[in-house]
């Protein structure tokens, strides 16, 4: 089904089941440990070996000699793969280093090799017996030591009228630089995959969110064709981006398997993961505004520097700054050093989640050098169109009703505008306010759905359900369009075998996977129609059967014997080109610092949203208290530290990098405004789960300097960036 | 992990000889650091002796009317002891600042004494460490130091203890019984049972080869306002940035350790007469050493600062 | 190699295991009960929560030889998919969870959390050291710390809790 034209009423506007807060299809196997994880598969896969990945020493440089002699003698062991006899591979297309290193090293922790044996004890201590002589070489790993070799992305850049000029001649005007650390997925399932080859063909089961990427990359490495790689991930213990792409887990277990001639089963041990695999790329964000006297916006520019391996790529942070606000003179640049560190690539809400960490401060800033309120300064800058080409519209954009909203339920007008004024006991309190932003991508998705003789529907894609609810979002749009309980629905997903979907990432899962089982079922609908001679523009299918005139017929009959079974995708024409479609919010937070040890604690929180239609309303709730916690640890205490004499990310593992626990995190509200967006598919539904991530940690910057009076720009923002500038104690 | 035997010990006396006479053995009780540590090969014994079998688990009064721990009373049981509330609530107040529920439920007392640091380049075995390999080098000096020491250091070794218990049995001049591979025992002051890094980081603590910790005294209770504060990136389950664990008494004279600033508890009893005077001169006494490196530097007016409030909530 | 029995969910075992293995890797790799998540393998996580002699404790920081004539519940010694426990049903009525890996752990501390509370232990949250706890979500916050949700369900997990404490009392 090609989608070109914006929805018109459909099946789905009934709602008897989409728009409603269903409990999780999948809630009975999580909360009871049924639900089968990468490295579970214990039914599927009798007699795997265990692997254990090696990971280099240095950060970059040459292996000059592998001694494996002492680890193959080691009880148990069966096989060891490394560059020296894994055979020619390719490299994945969404991978910019190798997954195997050796003889170059590109990364520190970069895997070297694998060690198959028996047990999970004997290849663990056998790998630690391999001894590797390593030549290092120079490496860069310091970003604001590279900033100045950094090169001028240009196919994200953006200039529209004269910026520096109208800049220089504002009334008022902020330049300021912030700046974001790398950060870390840190899923609670590590990366994991177990092996299994069956002559030429291999099946994998792994935890990935984007299964075609996956098992085309997969395939791409080991130098055979897709059709020979069978991914399978029913349950993914949560990815945030760190599972968008093949990694060393997958790639080893297949390598090490075809070595043992046994199932193998590889898990990332957690110490090498935040090196191993990819990371949120730290940026450096200068951000210049000039407004009128009256608040108004007539310069906005925002330039961003970060780093990466050698063919890498930038953190796109300074995008979301096109289309944001107004402003009649506008740039956006990003620039791009190399760096030796391990792989940037995207963490949840990639771009926008720094982007905004940046400029929602500056915003903030801004409003305080006008003596306005910051949402009035952000209402008062709104615009409904692109900024950079007015022609596009946005499809719905109800940013300011996000922002008003807010203020009202959050109790805004409480706030003292002063910093640093408002305390309780030992307590200094404040309130910050974030817009928050994120595009709404579309993906081509596919899906099939079967009609069997019990008039039971089942859906099977490729799509991945990461924790955001897929399972339980597709099983209401099956239900809905068939006109069946959700109940009488059967989800498979994650599984190579099925047709390709839009898989999880970039926040589009929900939206184009369920429009891609839509154009399903209306397939199945049309089919069903035909089979009983009814017009099918004409047949209601509800209760579980398919009425026409004064026609019934149980869809159980209609399916017959052999049942029914269709496939289809839907494909995005070009609205996204003649309308921006975006998601759009506002957070709201309260703060308490310690008068004395600058600790930080939140009270309250509340986002705003307005997303399209809401399929689910309670997962779609957790996908954002989800992202704001996560928007905690950002604000807080992440940062991957970098030790810039040695090249890797110090604290590797969840002990020492630390993310909220739930003594961090208050009862969270959400509200999710009525919208749909008829442009966005015919389920006129956005995303969410990255949305709800934009702009809250800034929020809490905000809040911290309305508490304190004292403005850090550096995330996170921890107690020792600002204890000399709390008040003197009496 | 390297293949280890094990075996159930009989009786203290014979864990210790067990132990000194095995090349490699360790005790293990609780085993809450010692297995991360060997999975890391951080830690390598070849045989383990598993002191949990051995009645060392109870809390009993003294006769100069003090408490003798057990080296097995799980943190989680010391902590919620009545009489450790009522008589010693430093103490419980710091085991429940450490940890997580769980991890609380297994550590044991003499284990929770044990612990190692937490410094990063320790925990990273590719890395050059003197604590880990003597002589290798420190990689945290000139690296991320954040977290690390701010006093009693050496050019060896930068490393933290993470404990909250030991600070606050610092504060409270608990006494550490053990055993030794000869089956005599011997008392040592909390004081003298750990040490500076000095030269040799990788001995840790007055024990002797083989030497098992069998109590901790307490002595009689010293009343006062107990407190121990801690500040961490995260409200729980993180190590402490800074803690600070005091006695302080309605006259304003009391006694002050501190956590994560040092490769021990830091106490400096000369310095406790500054207390009346207030946090400021009674911290510039306590940290007069502190040579700190410019990614920590904040834990010296953390530590004031923290004092200070301590302060104010004892006086109340 | 040694021989260990214990009773796991009710049903004793007995186990020939490589000293080294850990009772979670007993549970898991053995005794294909996979409920219990291995999410750091060093104890900073609470993922592999498990319940021995009704005590929650990281199944990944002990060796399974240590638990010789020893009661292990795991998650699955909870409730079935058919046969849910409370708190299991109050998780999936407040969506207490999101892609599922931690949530067992979090299930198994949450009723050993309110056990806890039940049993007069203190937290680092608890204002008077010579009271008895009560059920706050100050104190389920506390006291459910060890056990990370990347997720980020924290706010429903409290909520689910709450409501199986309030049901008990």
């Amino acid at each position: 089904m090609k989608f070109d034209t914006p929805a018109t009423t459909n099946p789905i506007d009934q709602l008897k089941v989409v728009g409603q807060p269903l409990d999780r299809i999948d809630g009975r196997l999580k909360t009871t440990g049924q639900a089968p994880y990468a490295y579970e598969h214990h039914d599927a896969v009798r007699d795997a070996a265990y692997g254990y990945v090696v990971g280099a020493a240095i950060a970059k440089g040459r292996i000059t000699s592998m001694d494996t002699a002492a680890a193959r003698q080691a009880p148990g062991v069966l096989a060891i793969v490394t560059h020296e006899n894994a055979g020619p591979l390719g490299k994945g297309s969404m991978n910019t280093a190798k997954l195997l290193g050796g003889p170059e090293v590109d990364h520190y922790h970069q895997a070297i090799a694998v060690v198959v044996a028996e047990t999970f004890e004997q290849a663990r201590d056998a790998a630690a017996q391999i001894r590797v002589d390593y030549a290092e070489a120079e490496g860069a790993f310091d970003l604001a030591a590279a900033r100045d070799t950094a090169k001028k992305v240009n196919q994200s850049a953006s200039s529209v009228g004269d910026f520096e000029g109208a800049f220089a001649s504002a009334p008022v005007q902020l330049d300021a630089t912030y700046t974001t650390p790398d950060q870390s997925h840190a899923m609670m399932e590590p990366h994991a995959s177990i092996a299994a080859w069956d002559g030429d063909q291999v099946v994998v089961w792994t935890s990935n969110q984007m299964i075609d990427w996956g098992a085309g990359d997969l395939a791409k490495t080991l130098n055979m064709p897709k059709e020979k790689v069978r991914l399978i991930s029913p349950f993914i213990g949560g990815g945030f981006g760190g599972k968008l792409f093949l990694r060393s887990d997958a790639l080893m277990a297949a390598l090490g398997a075809r070595a043992a001639r046994r199932p193998v089963k590889v898990a990332l041990q957690r110490p090498l993961m935040m090196n191993n695999t990819t990371h949120r790329p730290a940026t450096i964000q200068r951000i210049r505004i000039g407004t009128g006297r009256d608040g108004r916006i007539t310069a906005i520019g925002h330039e961003s520097w970060s780093g990466d391996q050698p063919d890498g790529q930038p953190e796109i942070a300074a995008d979301q700054t096109k289309l944001l606000y107004a402003g009649a003179n506008r740039l956006t640049q990003l620039r791009l050093a190399v760096l030796d560190l391990p792989e940037g690539n995207a963490m949840r809400a990639p771009g926008e989640a720094p982007g905004l960490m940046a400029l929602e401060i500056a915003m903030d800033e801004m409003a305080e050098k006008l003596g306005m309120d910051p949402v009035e300064f952000r209402v008062i800058n709104d615009t409904q169109v692109d900024p950079n080409d007015p022609s596009r519209p946005f499809s719905q954009r109800q940013l300011v009703e996000c922002l008003r909203i807010g203020a009202e339920r959050f109790g805004w007008s409480r706030r003292n505008a002063q910093p640093g004024q408002a305390r309780e006991g030992r307590w200094l309190t404040g309130m910050g306010v974030a817009a928050a932003f994120r595009n709404n991508l579309v993906m081509k998705s596919g899906a099939r759905v079967r009609l069997d003789s019990r008039g039971e529907v089942t859906v099977e894609t490729d799509m991945t359900d990461i924790g955001t609810g897929s399972y339980t979002i597709i099983a209401q749009t099956a239900a809905e369009m068939m006109g069946v309980g959700i109940d009488k629905v059967t989800v498979r997903l994650g599984d190579s075998s099925f047709p390709v979907s839009a898989g999880s990432g970039g926040q589009w899962g929900a939206n184009s996977s369920t429009a891609g089982v839509y154009a399903a079922c209306v397939k199945l609908r049309e089919a069903v129609a035909r089979k009983l001679g009814f017009n099918s523009a004409e047949a209601v299918f509800t209760d579980g059967q398919v009425r026409s005139g004064n026609r019934i017929v149980p869809l159980a009959e209609a399916a017959g014997r052999d049942g029914i079974v269709v496939e289809d995708s839907i494909e995005f024409g070009d609205l996204s080109k003649r309308y921006q479609q975006s998601t759009f919010g506002s957070h709201f937070v309260e703060v308490a610092v310690d008068a004395a040890t600058g600790e930080v604690r939140i009270r309250r929180m509340l986002a705003v949203c307005a997303a399209g239609r809401i399929l689910n309303p309670k997962t779609a709730r957790s996908q954002v208290i989800g992202a704001m916690t996560m928007g905690v640890g950002a604000a807080l205490m992440e940062e991957l530290a970098v030790d810039k004499r040695r090249g890797f990310f110090v604290n590797h593992d969840l002990a020492s990098y630390e993310v909220p626990v739930h003594a961090d995190i208050p009862h969270q509200e959400v509200v999710f405004l009525d919208e749909t967006d008829p442009v966005s598919s015919p389920m006129k539904a956005k995303g969410v789960g990255e949305l709800g991530l934009c702009g809250v940690g800034a929020a809490i910057a905000n809040a911290i300097y309305n508490a304190t009076g004292v403005r850090v720009r550096d995330y996170p923002i921890t107690l020792d960036k600002y204890l000399d500038r709390l008040p003197e104690l009496a | 992990m390297k293949p280890f035997t094990y075996e159930r010990a009989a009786s203290p006396a014979e864990a210790a000889a067990a132990v000194a006479r095995t090349p490699g053995a360790k005790f293990i009780a609780g085993g809450t650091n010692l297995l991360d540590l060997m999975k890391l090969q951080i830690e390598a014994p070849t045989h383990l002796i598993d002191v949990n079998g051995l009645a060392l688990d109870k809390i009993e009064p003294t006769a100069e009317g003090g408490l003798r721990i057990g080296a097995l009373v799980r943190n989680t049981d010391l902590a919620a002891d009545a009489r450790v509330r009522r008589d010693y609530a430093l103490l419980s107040r710091a085991l429940l600042a450490g940890a997580s529920g769980q991890l609380r439920n297994k550590a044991t007392t003499a284990g929770n004494l044990l612990q190692r640091t937490r410094c990063p380049y320790f925990y990273d075995t590719n890395q050059p460490c003197n604590k880990r390999q003597p002589g290798s080098g420190c990689s945290a000096i000139g690296g991320f130091s954040r977290q690390l020491a701010v006093v009693g250091h050496s050019e060896a070794c930068i490393a933290t203890n993470p404990s909250d218990m030991a600070v606050a049995m610092r504060a409270l001049d608990a006494v550490v019984e053990t055993v030794k591979a000869d089956g005599t025992t011997r008392a040592i002051p909390i004081a003298e049972f750990h040490r500076l890094p000095g030269d040799t980081p990788q001995i840790e603590t007055a024990l002797e080869p083989g030497e098992l910790i069998t109590a901790v005294v307490l002595p009689p209770p010293i009343g006062g306002t107990q407190i121990y504060r801690k500040v961490r990136d995260r409200a729980s389950y993180a190590f402490a940035l800074v803690s600070v664990a005091a006695v302080v008494q309605r006259d304003g004279r009391g006694r002050v350790a501190l956590g994560g600033v040092a490769h021990k508890p830091w106490r400096v009893e000369a310095a406790e007469a500054e207390l009346p005077r207030g946090a400021r001169p009674a911290m510039a006494a306590i940290l007069a050493d502190a040579r700190p490196t410019h990614e920590n530097a904040f834990k010296v007016t953390l530590a004031e600062r923290t004092l200070h409030a301590v302060l104010a909530e004892a006086r109340g | 190699m040694s021989k260990i029995s214990f009773s796991v969910n009710g049903e004793a075992r007995v186990l020939e295991l490589d000293t080294r293995t850990t009772l979670l890797d007993a549970l898991r790799e053995h005794l294909h009960l996979t409920g219990s998540k291995k999410g750091c393998d060093h104890g900073q996580c609470g993922a592999c929560t498990v319940m021995v002699d009704g005590r929650r404790i990281n199944s990944c920081l002990t060796l399974a030889v240590m638990h010789e004539g020893d009661e292990i519940t795991t998650i699955e010694g909870l409730g079935s998919p058919e046969n849910l426990h409370p708190m299991q049903a109050a998780f999936v009525r407040h969506d207490g969870y999101q892609c599922g890996y931690c949530t067992p752990g979090q299930i198994c501390s949450s009723v050993a959390v309110l056990e806890e509370i039940k049993a007069g232990i203190p937290s680092h949250v608890t204002a008077d050291l010579g009271a008895a706890p009560q059920v706050t979500a100050d104190e389920i916050r506390e006291r459910m710390s060890g056990n990370i949700c990347r997720c980020g369900a924290y706010s429903n997990i409290v909520e689910a809790i709450t409501e199986v404490a309030e049901r008990q009392a």
